[in-house]
């Protein structure tokens, strides 16, 4: 993975898959801390404490399709190479939070990317789950929770062409007023 | 952002959005589904999703669903994607990059064609 926005897409993936209806996102960039750290929070069926810890065994996966599972121990390998680390949080029947920080200003961390694209393509894509976004750089914050686009929406699909436009400039508008400069 | 201005915004866009799905009602649901597991990120099926999502905005194509599944066992030939048309079979492309997506919404989704260069045997 070449952007952090990737592996957040992958990890969100995983809350999707354990039968959660509300997941939320959570990025914060602290440049006076130098840190980047983003937070996904599930309410899924969680884990004991003994599969957490063997989740971060590639030989570990959750997939029937392969034995290997990559997306966890990637991201935390990526993590700690850049003085960071990956956390997880897990109760069984109440969910999951896993938290993931890298040094800002480490000289091996990738960028967060497209962020944007991975919340349009995550809200989308998985429509019936209730998204909730939240982006904080330094002082600014963009907080974003799909409940009330779709409560507005009611039977409207949000791949309608008017819909996508409208999230698509909802998410970057969101984005850029934290992210200018 | 100011949410109440927002709101009213996206209730006139689901007007809009009704009133076009009053008029196409005839014509069955289109299924597009995007392999987004670790695979099929790697390989970048993010951006195979945001050009099938670029092709509906631009092009105004009602009546698909856009969704996205994990892995499907065929990693080696990520990004996937499917394509659902009302009672006919499941169609499995490979290998789409965001240009191959747009040339099967072109010729698939909205033309009714299957885009045989891509297809794969499950």
């Amino acid at each position: 993975m070449k952007e952090i926005s990737l592996h957040i897409l992958d990890i969100a993936e995983n809350s999707v898959n354990v039968g959660a209806d509300k997941i939320s996102i959570e990025i914060n960039e602290n440049l006076k801390k130098d840190e980047l750290l983003f937070i996904i929070s599930d309410n899924g069926k969680g884990m004991d404490s003994h599969t957490i810890a063997q989740i971060h065994d590639p030989f570990v996966t959750s997939r029937t399709t392969r034995n290997i599972g990559l997306g966890i121990p990637f991201l935390k390998a990526a993590a700690e190479s850049c003085n960071g680390f990956l956390r997880i949080e897990s109760k069984p029947n109440y969910g999951t939070t896993l938290t993931t920080k890298f040094q800002y200003n480490h000289i091996d961390r990738m960028p967060l990317g497209d962020i944007s694209s991975t919340i349009l393509n995550l809200m989308i894509g998985y429509a019936e789950i209730n998204w909730i976004f939240k982006y904080h750089k330094n002082d600014r914050t963009f907080v974003l929770d799909d409940k009330v686009i779709k409560d507005t929406l009611i039977d409207v699909p949000l791949s309608e062409p008017v819909v996508i436009n409208y999230l698509k400039n909802l998410i970057n508008d969101g984005i850029a007023s934290v992210q200018e400069k | 952002m100011d949410t109440i201005k927002s709101l009213e915004d996206l209730k006139r866009i689901r007007e809009e959005a009704l009133a076009k799905r009053k008029v196409k009602e005839t014509s069955g649901v289109v299924q597009v589904i995007v392999g987004m597991g670790t695979c099929g990120i790697a390989a970048g099926a993010r951006e195979t999703m945001k050009a099938v999502l670029d092709y509906i905005e631009k092009n105004q194509v009602e009546n698909l669903i856009v969704t996205q599944t994990g892995c499907i066992g065929l990693c080696e030939q990520e990004p996937i994607l499917q394509v659902v048309k009302g009672e006919s079979e499941k169609i499995t492309y490979g290998k789409v990059s965001p240009e191959i997506a747009e040339k099967i919404m072109k010729s698939h989704v909205v033309e009714g064609n299957i885009f045989q260069d891509n297809v794969i045997q499950l």
